[in-house]
């Protein structure tokens, strides 16, 4: 503890930061946040990454951010635009940011509509590899009205409107900075990828790649009392359970961000007093997805493709009923999530507005009744062998999902619930790296599903679901044509399903976006081919001393880390 | 005729009295003794324990999890709630079974591969390349490779749990033969230069009988210590491939997998990477003395002494 003092009181003088009240740029000395990945570059566009977008955050800023509640805040952009106050054009075919007066790049010159027109064209380059280029889907132009005011226009109707410019992943470039650094080039301006200028409250000193990156005050940020730190260690690398010992146990950092491990050790460490687990909750489902196409190995490589023809039993809703009903939901949170998770009957869990009710009988486990609704149905044991059959098919699956200790034992946990309906399942699990990787000459990739049933997370980002929602069309179906893309991974087909999408797209109002959504969600979940588990939400650590941290799943975990402060002990 | 009887009965004979002189020497060797007495107290445990041991190694308990020592669980229970003394037996049945066949399938392979080559001039050099061919192949990827050609056939064929154990099997028998033969082929091409090989051909012994009468015997004190390392390392091996997700499902116990799950929970339960750990590294050590005590056991020269 002393030491840490000590260190502080070093980093504070040699950022020269007048060491006087509250309250005042650089008054708080030195922040250390840990993140057990480590970023291999600070240009967002160039990574997907949430370890890239998260540190890249400190710097680069956008017109607005989601708060913890998924709400929009301005950050360069003065307002939000809305359709009321004429931001938005009625049409839905445009959408126009002002930026804040007198903004400052952190080296001095001003920020101007230009940058933002540049940063489209860096990011839609036809040479470049653009890692965020879905942000600017639909974008046809972008044009400076004037010094202050970006024009985004859209293709067709956008009934919602905040990709471009919004959140940590599409954040606004200096444009003299990258001018050289367009399509083909643009991995190798090191310098530039490296230490990006940007309007956010801290300027990159030293950046080491996959390392430790240092940062300092912006001088230029536009709150003159912020930020409260002179100076951020960002270090990367090492593993979740010593990122959660070193601010929980040890306390040599302030700050640890995604711990997944085990709750019962997970709070073991938080009751040694010295910090504090934050969760918050965005979209995330930990879901099954039962196989809608026949997985059978002796179909060679037209299994679980369309040519294979549909699954023997899993197309049955009855059965993916009884599997549903089986799981005990708050058991598997309170063994492998705590308070990371929460239980789930929907895919679309979250924002409010979205979130159905219709399901929510499955919170309670009723195996009784699971195996009443497969007796009514004629599916019985009729070989006495424990395991039922389906028109002589005996329900067995083959359960695969990737390798991570918590997920070994929810499907140890979900195989016994089924075996006591009869049920035979046989567990397999994949290599992370294997398993997401996406290679399509891999037989064990979560895409080629070659498998009954597969269990993982999935979410996307910002708050509208429709390109979510999307996600389930007919012709999402990933196979051997498309070379295995396609994000239907459960391969659920359906007409009525592709016109509420198209039907969605086509609709501005909130409340009828919200009633299409929650009907598309209704839909899938009564197929019963896609049975969530757990919402799950984004768990960090940050120390006692540590003030501010309004921690988001929406956006960057660090979205206003100009706020955060030390507590005085 | 009566010449060929007598002989044959003298042959049977000898091999039982030169048994019973290895046994008189393996007894003078402490640790080889206790190292046996150890082996087949495990065997025991791990194949008849569960016999009075009725928990079901794979039912979960959820309201005994993560428990200490104590009558219902004598070596507590994992975060489950499944009882670990009941998996470290069932577990112990896959890896001992692992150990003892990969082991024999390498020693058939390595043991055949280092005769013929010591033996047959004409075989030794493409042999021998073989042998660095299959030295020089890098273990991880090609384990994948094979995992992945042929697990869903073996699967149909056989079942999940046999056809992994086939295909575990076969995967390390194959990538570990290669230091017995060439352990066996050094062996051999000194024996051939000895005075009885030669006596022998001269009176012209076919080849054939000359490896079964009179190599093989010879080469037996290697291929023995070869045999007690490989069963210790085919255990491990079996552990290493269960840690990287390519071995037996997840929820069929093995003492690798044991371990594994084991590490998470060093601090709160050590118990739980103590037993399995213990399990491993005491039946390795078993089969080293045995090993050691056989090798002795099985040189005449030293036998006696």
């Amino acid at each position: 503890m002393k030491l840490r003092h000590l260190m502080l009181g070093a980093a504070a003088a040699f950022a020269l930061a007048p060491v006087a009240a509250m309250a005042e740029r650089g008054s708080d000395g030195q922040l250390n946040i840990i993140y057990w990945q480590a970023p291999s570059t600070l240009n967002p566009y160039l990574s997907g990454g949430t370890k890239e977008v998260e540190s890249a955050s400190l710097v680069l800023e956008s017109m607005a951010r989601f708060d913890s509640d998924g709400n929009l805040v301005p950050f360069m952009a003065e307002d939000i635009p809305t359709v009321e106050n004429g931001g938005v054009a009625e049409d839905l075919t445009s959408i126009t940011w002002t930026l804040r007066e007198g903004l400052l790049w952190s080296d001095g010159t001003a920020v101007t509509a230009n940058d933002a027109v540049f940063t489209w064209q860096y990011c839609t380059h036809p040479e470049g590899g653009c890692a965020q280029a879905s942000y600017f889907d639909g974008v046809e132009s972008v044009e400076a009205l004037d010094d202050r005011t970006v024009r985004v226009n859209f293709a067709a109707p956008k009934p919602f409107p905040y990709t471009a410019f919004v959140g940590s992943e599409s954040p606004i470039i200096q444009a003299a900075q990258f001018a050289d650094c367009l399509g083909a080039a643009a991995p190798e301006c090191t310098e530039a990828n490296f230490g990006p200028i940007g309007t956010g409250p801290f300027v990159v000193e030293e950046f080491r790649p996959n390392d430790v990156i240092t940062f300092v005050a912006n001088e230029n940020y536009r709150n003159p009392d912020q930020p409260a730190f002179a100076r951020v260690v960002f270090k990367g690398g090492g593993d979740a359970a010593s990122a959660a010992r070193s601010v929980l146990e040890t306390g040599e950092f302030d700050y640890a961000w995604n711990l997944q491990i085990d709750p019962t050790l997970l709070a073991e460490m938080e009751s040694n007093g010295i910090g504090t687990v934050v969760t918050a909750f965005g979209t995330s489902v930990e879901r099954l997805h039962l196989n809608q196409f026949n997985p059978d190995p002796a179909l060679g490589d037209a299994r679980s493709t369309a040519e294979g023809g549909p699954h023997p039993f899993l197309t049955n809703p009855i059965i993916g009923q009884a599997m549903s009903m089986a799981i005990d939901r708050a058991l598997l949170v309170e063994i492998g999530y705590g308070a990371g998770g929460q239980p789930t009957c929907n895919v679309l869990p979250a924002p409010a507005l979205y979130a159905s009710t219709a399901n929510d009988g499955c919170l309670t486990q009723d195996i009784a009744g699971a195996n009443a609704l497969l007796d009514e149905a004629g599916i019985v044991d009729s070989d006495g062998d424990g395991v039922r059959e389906y028109e002589g098919i005996p329900l067995r699956v083959l359960y695969q999902t990737s390798t991570n200790a918590v997920r070994q034992d929810t499907q140890a946990l979900i195989k016994q619930w089924w075996a006591e309906i009869g049920i035979d399942a046989e567990l397999r699990n994949i290599d992370a790296s294997v398993f997401f990787g996406g290679d399509p000459a891999s037989p064990d990739t979560f895409q080629k599903f070659y498998a009954d049933i597969e269990m993982y997370t999935n979410n996307f980002a910002g708050v509208d679901p429709e390109a979510y929602m999307a996600n389930w069309r007919c012709n999402e179906i990933p196979g051997p044509d498309t070379q295995w893309q396609g994000s239907n991974i459960q391969r659920f087909c359906s007409e009525e399903y592709d016109a509420l999408v198209t039907e969605m797209s086509q609709t501005a109002p909130l409340e009828e976006r919200g009633r299409l959504a929650r009907e598309m969600n209704d839909m899938l979940m009564q197929s019963y081919s896609i049975i969530p588990l757990i919402h799950r939400g984004g768990v960090s650590a940050h120390a006692n001393s540590l003030g501010g941290v309004r921690m988001s799943d929406w956006d960057s975990e660090l979205w206003n880390i100009a706020e955060w402060y030390r507590i005085d002990e | 005729m009566t010449d060929l009887t007598t002989l044959e009965a003298e042959t049977y004979q000898k091999p039982r009295n030169q048994w019973w002189d290895v046994w008189d020497q393996f007894k003078t060797h402490k640790g080889a003794l206790i190292g046996a007495a150890f082996f087949i107290f495990v065997l025991i445990f791990v194949f008849l324990g569960p016999i009075f041991w009725t928990l079901d190694a794979q039912y979960i308990d959820i309201r005994a999890r993560s428990q200490g020592p104590s009558w219902a669980h004598p070596m507590g229970t994992d975060q489950l709630g499944r009882d670990t003394l009941s998996r470290i037996m069932v577990g112990g049945q896959t890896s001992l079974l692992v150990g003892l066949t990969a082991m024999l399938l390498a020693l058939i392979v390595g043991t055949l591969v280092g005769v013929l080559a010591g033996y047959f001039k004409r075989l030794d050099g493409i042999l021998m390349r073989l042998t660095d061919l299959f030295l020089a192949l890098p273990l991880l990827p090609l384990l994948l490779v094979i995992i992945m050609l042929f697990r869903d056939t073996l699967r149909a064929q056989f079942g999940p749990e046999k056809g992994i154990f086939i295909l575990i099997v076969f995967v390390i028998g194959i990538t570990s033969w290669m230091q017995t033969a060439r352990i066996v082929r050094g062996d051999v091409l000194a024996l051939k230069e000895r005075e009885f090989v030669l006596a022998a051909r001269s009176i012209g012994t076919p080849p054939y009988r000359m490896i079964t009468r009179h190599v093989l015997p010879n080469v037996l004190s290697p291929i023995m210590v070869s045999a007690t390392l490989g069963i210790a390392n085919a255990i491990i091996t079996e552990s290493a491939l269960s840690f990287l997700g390519l071995g037996f499902p997840s929820d069929f116990p093995t003492w690798g997998r044991l371990l594994f799950d084991g590490t998470d929970w060093l601090q709160r339960n050590p118990e739980r990477v103590i037993w399995p750990g213990l399990a491993i590294s005491l039946t390795v050590l078993s089969v080293n003395y045995i090993g050691d005590g056989l090798r002795d056991a099985l040189d005449p020269r030293i036998r006696g002494r």
